[in-house]
């Protein structure tokens, strides 16, 4: 009998703090997972964001930091500039990534940064117990939404890989979804190639990662993912957005 | 080196890239532009790296990340821009990494006006952001300390781990004197253990201001404090002039101070005892030699551009033992030493309460 | 002899049941025993079945499983 899957190097050994289910410590394992793979854990400086996934410093084993709400981007380009030869990536969820880090985030695709960031989509704020996020779908419930998210009220949901496609800046858009293992496995190669594209230094790579808040969506984990499926999916489609290796015919 | 004519906040971002400046991330203000225009010049064709941020917040996180990273940063603004940076300065010194802030103050509140002012002291050296933090707060009183004082703010970063404000206004960075840069002022490289430059063959390192376990973050905030303390002790920096024999000791820094000098100079023409003091240092405040000077009969007289604010820390060192006036203008109007002179003299012969 | 093993680490697992959905053999069930953390961790109910296919692995957040197997690849 051989090993065929293990926790990867670039995870800690501490238990993670998200609820059961999470999909948020699954998308952490394929990060591990594509720095385990390029062999890039020593060179590589993570920054976490705020909201569920702030801990995230004590989760990935490699030099991190810790970015106040929305700055990642920001943060990220700070370290890069000075360690050009680093890797870099953020970890955000949609209301760190999506609403109050609109600018950096807009800005740092614009320029091109060389750096990879993970969006974690679970279009609710997970930390603060379940307020509308900027990519609540309309008619959902959140406790700032209790009658659902209504156009007149609160507009639309910000689709974030569509937005960021319309800069000239970023190399490597795409959106994936972890509602089953099919999908989590495409998502692990999406992750893996937005650092290759930053190994490479042809610039800015997002991967959108559509992702469950089962406790604050008030389902089962199983439940969640299903529902991912059936709702966000369709808004969200799911695909490749910008790939500048794609017109190199790679 | 020869002496060259430079405008303060040219002196200032020189002085900078000689001290071994590796990143510099701005965005535009009056009437700080002459640094990042200086910058984007000069930086990227010695070794550094310039950056327009998309906004004061992005810039002021920017340097986060590049001081994490280990490198020797600075920013620069002025005050409205300041306020939006107070979060990132605030991150700044919890997660304890050196940088130099240049604040080139001008009037407020609000949008307020591009004239030199002081307005911007409470925020400077009281904290300015959230939470329980101090920065080391320097204030240049001419083009020649804009830039020595540079270079002593990246030293003063790099040795206590913590953010460094230089306090410097409209006049000071906008005016032209003789500046010498001495030949080689590379400073000695600190080692930075902490900083996030990849794992190789070491612990990982991590960058950090959360605590929500109450008792570590307790201990964390102990520790900081008495790096304040030590602070305190090692790095007070003033200058007096005629203080012994004075019957009025005129307080102020930056222009404020140049403006007092005028005032005392004319005194002592007419034969009146006045004395000059000049804190360098705005934090830590120089209180122990204040209240070393502080003896009944002897008067204060605090020169500002601002509504009263360095006052406090005056009266807070001489802890009444001396009576402590007021000296000001607002609004983007520099004191002349006429005005000081005539509110020195009102003390004097005992014309204010 | 089965193909593939599935090991759990109970001390992990939260009781999610994302792997139990996930594995096309039905090998896996929650158990009754309870961690440290309080949750009913999951088993292998049916040992013999599993191929190795580390599906159920790749559904875990909590890496609580490792996955043997008798061919080398992963495919």
């Amino acid at each position: 009998m051989n090993t065929v899957f293990q926790k990867p190097e670039t995870l800690t050994d501490v238990q993670m703090h998200y609820c059961p289910g999470c999909t948020h410590g699954i998308i952490h394992r394929l990060v591990a997972e594509a720095i385990d793979s390029l062999g890039v854990r020593e060179q590589t400086v993570g920054v976490a964001s705020v909201g569920c996934s702030v801990f995230a410093y004590d989760y990935f084993n490699c030099d991190m930091q810790q970015a106040a709400h929305g700055r990642a981007p920001a943060v990220a380009t700070g370290i890069k500039r000075v360690l050009p030869e680093s890797i870099v990536f953020t970890y955000q969820g949609d209301g760190d990534l999506a609403s109050i880090g609109m600018a950096e985030i807009v800005h740092a695709a614009a320029r091109g940064e060389n750096i990879t960031v993970i969006f974690v989509n679970n279009a609710i704020y997970g930390m603060t117990s379940g307020q509308m996020a900027p990519t609540s779908l309309l008619g959902q419930k959140t406790a700032t939404s209790p009658r659902g998210r209504t156009v007149e009220e609160m507009g639309y949901p910000i689709k974030v890989c569509e937005l960021l496609a319309t800069l000239d800046g970023p190399a490597y858009l795409t959106r994936v979804s972890t509602h089953d293992s099919r999908h989590v496995l495409q998502a692990g190669k999406a992750i893996k190639k937005a650092f290759e594209i930053q190994q490479q230094k042809k610039g800015f790579a997002l991967v959108e990662v559509l992702s469950t808040c089962s406790v604050n969506w008030g389902m089962t984990p199983v439940n969640a993912l299903k529902w991912m499926e059936e709702n966000m999916v369709p808004y969200y489609p799911l695909g490749v957005y910008r790939d500048v290796t794609a017109k190199e015919g790679n | 080196m020869a002496k060259v004519l430079m405008k303060g906040n040219e002196a200032l971002s020189e002085a900078a890239i000689r001290a071994g400046l590796k990143a510099f991330y701005g965005y535009p203000i009056t009437p700080q532009n002459e640094v990042p225009a200086y910058m984007a010049e000069h930086l990227p064709l010695r070794g550094g790296v310039y950056l327009q941020a998309e906004s004061e917040v992005s810039a002021i996180n920017m340097v986060y990340g590049a001081a994490g990273a280990g490198a020797r940063v600075m920013t620069s603004s002025s005050s409205p821009g300041i306020s939006l940076k107070q979060e990132g300065i605030s991150y700044i010194a919890a997660a304890q990494l050196p940088c130099v802030i240049v604040n080139v103050v001008r009037n407020g509140p609000g949008l307020g006006g591009i004239q030199p002012a002081q307005g911007d002291y409470f925020q400077a050296v009281k904290g300015g952001g959230h939470g329980d933090y101090r920065l080391i707060v320097l204030a240049p009183g001419n083009v020649q300390e804009m830039a020595d004082l540079t270079t002593l703010g990246f030293d003063l970063a790099d040795k206590w781990r913590n953010p460094v404000m230089i306090l410097s206004d409209g006049i000071l960075g906008q005016m032209m004197e003789p500046v010498e840069f001495s030949e080689n002022q590379e400073t000695v490289k600190v080692e930075k253990p902490w900083a996030t430059t990849g794992a190789v063959n070491r612990e990982r390192n991590v960058v950090n201001s959360l605590d929500i376990i109450p008792e570590t973050a307790e201990k964390n905030m102990t520790a900081l404090l008495a790096k304040y303390d030590r602070i305190k002790e090692e790095e007070v920096r003033w200058q007096e002039d005629n203080t012994e024999d004075a019957d009025v000791i005129l307080v102020g820094y930056g222009t404020s101070a140049r403006v007092a000098r005028s005032a005392m100079e004319l005194a002592r023409k007419e034969g009146l005892k006045v004395g000059l003091f000049r804190p360098i240092t705005l934090w830590p405040f120089p209180e122990q030699r204040l209240r070393e000077l502080a003896k009944p009969g002897r008067k204060f007289l605090a020169v500002e551009m601002s509504a009263g604010q360095m006052i406090e820390d005056v009266r807070l060192a001489v802890n009444g033992i001396s009576p402590v006036y007021l000296s000001n203008r607002l609004g983007g109007m520099v004191p002349t030493p006429e005005d000081v002179l005539k509110k020195t003299r009102d003390i004097v012969e005992g014309r204010v309460n | 002899m089965p193909r593939g093993e599935v090991i759990v680490n109970s001390e992990l697992c939260k009781e999610c049941s994302l792997c139990v959905v996930a594995c096309p053999q039905d090998v896996l069930a929650i158990g009754k025993a309870i961690n440290s953390k309080g949750y009913h961790s999951v088993e292998a109910v049916a040992p013999e079945k599993c191929t190795g296919c580390t599906l159920c692995a790749v559904m875990c957040p909590d890496v609580v499983l490792t996955i043997r197997r008798k061919s080398p690849e992963r495919k």
